[in-house]
């Protein structure tokens, strides 16, 4: 079946970069991922939830550290694992704890960041690892592609089931427990979707820049939009548009590719910043 | 302009057999070790307007949050409808503080109608359908030209009208107000209070007010709790603000309120 994309791709776009494989892998991952982000970072940024997103990374990045002692597991299995439960951990504890939100954040964002360092650096072996940091999406190999179908899936269906709760919940808490929405369960929901794609791409993007991809799309999209429906397809179709266009300029300019796309996203959240005035009602 | 609304001198009594009520029974709320109120036992009766006063930090904002559910509680909420049947819990209409609302986001009133209504998520699915419902609600609290507004660009008294609207869809059988109007105009400020008399008049719904302004509450509520970490008092508008109690808690601000009272 691979074949047939790799042929209908080769026949859509008919230019030099389409000709390597791992261009070919790296678009449809593109084609994949960057819309998730788009969607959910719609709610990261109306939920003010930036540092939550960018202490997800941390813990993604403990997962992996944790899957590479214990040997044996798949790291992406043990990364997966983590990172859900770590995001769901955060999320109980800020709802129960009096605390703000921050600190409580930031507490196990750097507890998860030192700890992850401690196991990697063990034997003094910390360089094989550095390449998360900043991630490679040229990278992809053709059996993860399959794994980022389901991711993509399990996503969208996800945010059609919850969305409307979580909206509410974005714009008050008690608003929404009037509606009989039991906010925790939606909120550790999303939280663990978010999870399980911030540690899917992690590989790819970067802890350095993940966090970026999950702020700047949606960042840009509500400066021009004025109604949920907008929001959505503004946001999405930023994130897919400088995913594309950073991974076909980074091939060109010989650059790192997730670095080009945060580039050409924050670009894009420049522009709208400057049309702001002509767009909001 | 509320010259027409008639004053039931209600009593806080205990017997609830023929108008339905909403009794709630010694409820107590502890966070960590501190006990932010206990023994609260407050009876309302549809069609009247209870205003709950007492000082910051007396725990009124965290009683509606534990009569939602929102907040952990001892102590029970018995609802009992007209026909004197125990329906369990009531159907709660919640309008929270202008000022711990976000509406920084590209959300329009249509938006969250429709995030309320429906089950389809709002970023798919087309609005057409729930519109004229919509609109009719709006059109209740004087907000139908506000239907495709962001909710960024409503005013404070604007915002709060929309709210209200939101509540009443469906028809609650008890509707909670948490200092609705603070930091609304003047204009904004009597509307609301319009269309909530309007409302309880109309719709027999019980409705309890959180309020700092005891100038409205002497002129609208017919029944006062005084709040203080537990219920100080409580009766009509004129015996709670007589009781000694209130006296000191409220000091100097009581008097021409009650004089006020006493005239409407």
């Amino acid at each position: 079946m691979l074949d047939t994309i790799y042929m209908l791709l080769n026949s859509l776009f008919p230019f030099q970069w389409m000709d390597h494989t791992f261009m070919k892998n790296a678009f449809l991952a593109v084609v994949m991922i960057t819309p998730l982000f788009g969607l959910l970072s719609t709610m990261v940024v109306s939920n003010r939830m930036a540092f939550f997103s960018d202490s997800l990374g941390h813990g993604a990045f403990t997962g992996i550290a944790i899957g590479v002692l214990l040997g044996g597991v798949e790291p992406l299995v043990s990364l997966v694992i983590f990172s859900i439960l770590f995001s769901l951990l955060i999320t109980y504890i800020k709802s129960k704890s009096s605390a703000s939100t921050d600190t409580i954040i930031g507490v196990f964002s750097s507890t998860a960041i030192a700890m992850g360092l401690m196991m990697m650096s063990y034997g003094g072996g910390f360089n094989k690892f550095s390449s998360y940091l900043i991630g490679d999406l040229l990278s992809i190999k053709t059996e993860e592609l399959l794994a980022l179908l389901f991711v993509f899936v399990l996503v969208v269906f996800v945010w059609v089931l919850i969305f409307n709760r979580f909206l509410m919940i974005s714009i008050n808490t008690s608003f929404a427990a009037s509606r009989g929405i039991k906010t925790m369960w939606i909120e550790m929901g999303f939280a663990a979707v978010l999870a399980v794609v911030v540690a899917i791409s992690i590989q790819w993007v970067g802890l350095l820049i993940i966090n970026s991809m999950l702020v700047l799309p949606a960042a840009a999209a509500r400066n021009i939009t004025n109604n949920v429906k907008q929001y959505h397809l503004v946001s999405v179709l930023f994130a897919l548009t400088a995913g594309l266009a950073g991974l076909i300029s980074s091939y060109y300019t010989n650059t790192a590719t997730g670095a080009t796309i945060v580039v050409i996203s924050a670009g894009l959240f420049f522009i709208t910043l400057a049309l702001k005035p002509y767009f909001i009602r | 302009m509320f010259n027409k609304m008639i004053h039931h001198n209600a009593p806080s009594g205990e017997d609830c057999t023929k108008l339905c009520c909403t009794k709630i029974k010694n409820f107590g709320v502890k966070i960590g070790k501190t006990d932010i109120f206990s023994q609260v036992n407050i009876h309302i009766h549809c069609g009247q307007l209870t205003a709950l006063i007492g000082p910051n930090g007396a725990g009124k904002s965290t009683l509606l949050k534990a009569i939602l559910g929102e907040v952990g509680h001892t102590g029970d909420l018995h609802y009992v409808d007209a026909k004197g049947q125990h329906t369990g819990h009531p159907v709660i209409g919640y309008v929270p503080q202008y000022l711990n609302f976000d509406v920084s986001s590209p959300t329009s009133v249509m938006d969250i109608f429709m995030a309320c209504l429906t089950s389809r998520p709002v970023w798919l699915c087309s609005s057409k359908k729930l519109r004229p419902r919509v609109l009719a609600g709006l059109k209740r609290v004087k907000a139908e030209h506000l239907i495709d507004r962001r909710l960024g660009a409503l005013s404070g008294g604007e915002l709060q009208r929309v709210l209200l609207a939101l509540s009443l869809d469906p028809i609650p059988d008890l509707l909670l107000l948490d200092e609705p109007v603070s930091g609304v105009d003047q204009n904004g400020l009597e509307l609301f209070y319009e269309i909530v008399a309007d409302l309880r008049e109309k719709e027999d719904m019980a409705i309890i007010l959180i309020s700092h302004d005891l100038n409205l509450v002497a002129k609208h509520a017919d029944q006062v709790v005084l709040l203080n970490k537990k219920v100080v008092c409580q009766g009509t508008p004129h015996e709670v603000f007589k009781d000694e109690r209130a006296k000191k808690i409220f000091g100097m601000l009581i008097a021409p309120a009650e004089e006020k009272g006493v005239e409407a």
